[in-house]
């Protein structure tokens, strides 16, 4: 089904630089501090919410040293029970509310509108207000810290350990009050992907034609519309029995505990997958590209992805397994979990068609994307080991399932991560990273995850339980430990050179041509880095791989034809083609708000709000609640104006 | 050639804007919201011996159902305000949006008086508990929609619509009409189903 004819000369030369200048003018911020907190530059978000997350990540992984610290030698007192409890809970926190989640949507945000050929996403103020969010959600679990109540009851929270009887105290509720606010952040952005990919695409772009890692966003934000609800529900009931004093987990007046455990896990398990589903895309998008050839079976990798998206919600209760559910309930989630493994495994064989078909060039971000087919292989297997009941049984609760998730959501997650780091980090700035620093990096990172990792199955198989803070000498632990606890140092260590080859590249200011690695999605049709509009005039897509498919799309970049044809009514300059859901036709333009204060007012009040409720302050609530509804008020006040 | 010489999507094809689609997808999330919360209702009366538990009287019917028949009725109007926005008969609209409005409106005053007269509070058993909470977030998401009606109404008065830009009223219009349909499922559940069995 095509749209239209082809387009008249792709090739045509770029005419002399001059409408670059007038769209700069219309697009730029304003400078400094104002521009800073204003900006609805998709690219500018992206990247900060990168950086923010990474900032969480160094602040999990110094609390994962800290404890493999403690853990390193047998009835150790280096760090007390109860502030390794709390380090264990904002480990997990950090690594999946703040880095993980925040960094996959930051990588979303900077490259969905690039890839799509558009100039920023369909709501540029709501994604300012994300970041907004989840920054101050951040902050607000983090401030548990500086005023020494560490949310301790695990990044699952349980309840009857975190009700108000056995966990007094603000600690907890820090705690889900900060989970229920960071939720909101990545609704917000999960909306804001599905209706950008719906809507914004590039004419051209079919269905059949959309980049796998924009499959892969979309998935992710489906995924997330239906799985969240069900965390923060969770942790809502949780603080109403907390500061209300309802009996939702209470049993003895007719409360549940297990249903905690359901609400959580019906997001937790899905939420395993939300993360690793952007993964894959960033694999799917960067293995083609090392290995010079299109990827093998593109509609295979397309369909497991929404497969996996559909099965991950019917493996929750394998969490539960030792919960004493009824065996058929058991027996049911044992198998969708093994079945889950099926589109998984598709995506490794068009992984590895792929390489075998192609000429694989070993840069930096290839190495990543090996590193991470090994890992997740791993994963992946004793994923399926704890699928099946008897199994699970065995090792419930042991350090072979600290060692299988850390593979699967360290390994398999942060390896890609890292790979689309060194794959976009010279598109995002224009400078080359170093690629020998890059090297070392990679194999210190796998050396050390790996005598991070591996031992830990076996000191499962030890039968040394997980959330412990220390353990007995003269069980067979201690030489396992001392290698664990020395892996960690590695495997931190290896993560510090790539943090050094991005200060070194900010440094030495090596330029990068546009598309160094001639990869074929539209974010490489624009210079590095792309200019605040993206694209000067909107490529019209030809193919699955439009850089491949047409030599060069030189009409995209800055000194091209400009803004030729965008305007269908007489709106000037900032905006983006809206066209149809499915063939791309196009229906009008997009006016993209200028810069504005009002996301991240709504933010601050909604912030205001969570501290008032935290420490039951009224006056302090009703201010916040009247900020955030009076600024959401403006902002509703000019959607017709916006719209043009 | 340009994106302008391709070929338009048909103009009698209804677009829908991209706030219209935000929208929808906030309907998907908070939808599962109350489908949890329903499940959770349905998982704790299902773990407990007696549900409501022994000496809880059930909540009164009598003003419920007349409430709850203003509520749905209280869409008809939306529909033919969403028909004469787009002929731009706006009297049409202002009329359709306050009538709207004052039925919403008597709902959530009928639900604020039938909680004082309830004979458990929240905090007594699970069964308060689910059950005040579904009831007031309903109210709550009614209390947004007012909210949005009144500055969807402000701009119809002001003249800020045209039969074509109107956006923020389909978006308000879109959601009421959710919010409705959340009480379909949420009355019968929590009034109905623990009386018939």
């Amino acid at each position: 089904m095509t749209v239209t004819e082809r387009p008249a000369d792709p090739l045509e030369p770029a005419p002399p630089e001059l409408a670059g200048d007038d769209l700069r003018e219309l697009w730029e911020d304003a400078p400094g501090l104002v521009g800073f907190f204003t900006t609805v530059d998709h690219k500018r978000i992206g990247i900060r919410y990168i950086y923010t997350a990474f900032v969480f990540f160094s602040l999990a992984g110094v609390s994962a040293l800290a404890m493999r610290a403690q853990l390193a030698s047998p009835n150790s007192g280096l760090i007390s029970p109860g502030t390794y409890n709390g380090l264990m809970t904002m480990h997990g926190t950090t690594m999946i509310f703040l880095f993980n989640t925040p960094v996959l949507a930051g990588f979303g945000n900077f490259l969905l509108p690039l890839m799509l050929g558009a100039r920023d996403m369909a709501f540029p103020r709501l994604n300012a207000f994300s970041y907004w969010v989840f920054l101050f959600g951040g902050m607000f679990m983090y401030s548990s810290f500086v005023v020494g109540h560490l949310p301790d009851g695990g990044w699952f929270g349980y309840v009857p350990l975190t009700s108000s009887t056995y966990s007094p105290g603000h600690n907890i509720d820090v705690w889900g009050l900060g989970i229920i606010f960071v939720g909101l952040s990545t609704t917000v952005g999960a909306i804001n992907f599905i209706v950008s990919t719906f809507k914004l695409r590039a004419p051209g772009m079919t269905v059949n034609r959309l980049p796998v890692f924009v499959w892969s966003m979309l998935v992710f934000s489906f995924m997330v519309l239906f799985a969240v609800p069900a965390v923060t529900l969770a942790e809502v009931l949780l603080e109403l029995d907390r500061l209300a004093g309802t009996a939702f987990f209470v049993p003895s007046l007719g409360g549940n505990v297990l249903l905690y455990q359901h609400l959580f896990w019906f997001w937790g398990h899905p939420e395993v997958y939300i993360l690793f589903v952007p993964s894959i895309g960033m694999v799917s998008t960067i293995i083609p590209v090392m290995s010079r050839r299109r990827i093998a079976g593109y509609l295979w990798v397309v369909a497991s992805l929404v497969a996996i998206g559909f099965i991950s919600f019917g493996v929750w209760v394998h969490h539960m397994f030792a919960t004493g559910l009824p065996p058929l309930a058991i027996s049911l989630f044992s198998a969708v979990s093994l079945v889950i493994a099926l589109p998984s495994g598709v995506q490794f064989f068009a992984w590895i068609a792929t390489m075998w078909r192609g000429k694989v060039e070993l840069a930096v971000p290839m190495l990543f994307c090996l590193g991470f087919l090994l890992i997740f292989l791993l994963g992946g297997i004793t994923g399926v080991m704890v699928a099946v009941m008897p199994f699970d049984w065995q090792v419930h609760d042991s350090y072979f399932v600290v060692a299988h998730f850390h593979y699967v959501l360290n390994g398999a997650v942060v390896f890609p991560i890292f790979a689309a780091i060194w794959f976009w980090f010279p598109k995002m700035t224009g400078r080359a990273l170093p690629e020998r620093w890059g090297k070392v990096s990679f194999w210190v990172m796998f050396i050390g995850f790996n005598i991070t990792f591996f031992p830990m199955h076996i000191l499962g198989f030890l039968g040394m339980p997980r959330r412990v803070y220390t353990y007995n000498d003269g069980l067979g632990w201690n030489g396992l430990n001392v290698i664990v606890s020395v892996g960690s140092a590695i495997f931190g260590l290896g993560t510090l050179f790539t943090l050094a080859a991005v200060l070194i590249a900010a440094r030495r200011k090596v330029p990068v041509p546009d598309d160094p690695w001639a990869a074929d999605t539209l974010e490489w049709a624009t210079t590095s880095p792309p200019p605040v509009y993206n694209f000067a005039a909107i490529p019209f897509v030809e193919g699955r791989h439009p850089l491949w498919d047409v030599e060069r799309l030189r009409r995209a970049r800055p000194g091209a034809e400009a803004d030729v044809g965008l305007e269908v009514d007489g709106a000037v300059g900032r905006s983006t083609p809206v066209t149809s859901g499915i063939d791309t036709l196009p229906e009008g333009v997009l006016h993209i708000p200028a810069e504005t204060w009002v996301p991240f007012l709504v933010a601050l009040g909604l912030v205001t709000l969570l501290v008032a409720a935290l420490v039951s302050a009224l006056t302090v609530a009703v201010l916040g609640l009247g900020l955030a509804v009076g600024a959401a008020t403006t902002w509703a006040w000019r959607t017709e104006a916006d719209l043009r | 050639m340009t994106v302008v010489d391709l070929p338009l999507a048909r103009s009698s094809e209804r677009t829908r804007t991209t706030a219209w689609w935000g929208v929808a997808m906030v309907i998907l999330t908070e939808g599962t919201v109350f489908a949890i919360l329903l499940a959770a209702y349905f998982f704790l009366r299902a773990a407990s011996k007696d549900w409501p538990p022994p000496g809880v009287k059930l909540p009164d019917l009598k003003t419920a159902v007349p409430a709850s028949f203003l509520l749905w009725g209280s869409s008809l109007p939306i529909f033919a305000v969403e028909a004469a926005a787009r002929r731009g008969r706006w009297g049409v609209v202002r009329a359709g949006l306050l009538v709207s409005w004052l039925m919403g409106a008597t709902f959530v005053a009928s639900t604020l008086k039938d909680f004082q007269a309830l004979h458990f509070g929240w905090r007594d058993n699970a069964y308060g508990s689910i059950f005040y909470t579904i009831v007031g977030l309903h109210a709550m998401h009614l209390v947004v929609g007012l909210t949005m009606s009144l500055v969807v109404q402000a701009k119809s008065w002001l003249g800020r619509y045209s039969p074509a830009r109107h956006a923020s009223l389909e978006v308000f219009s879109l959601y009421w009409h959710f919010v409705d349909l959340v009480w379909l499922a949420v009355f019968p559940s929590l009034f109905l189903s623990v009386r018939w069995r």
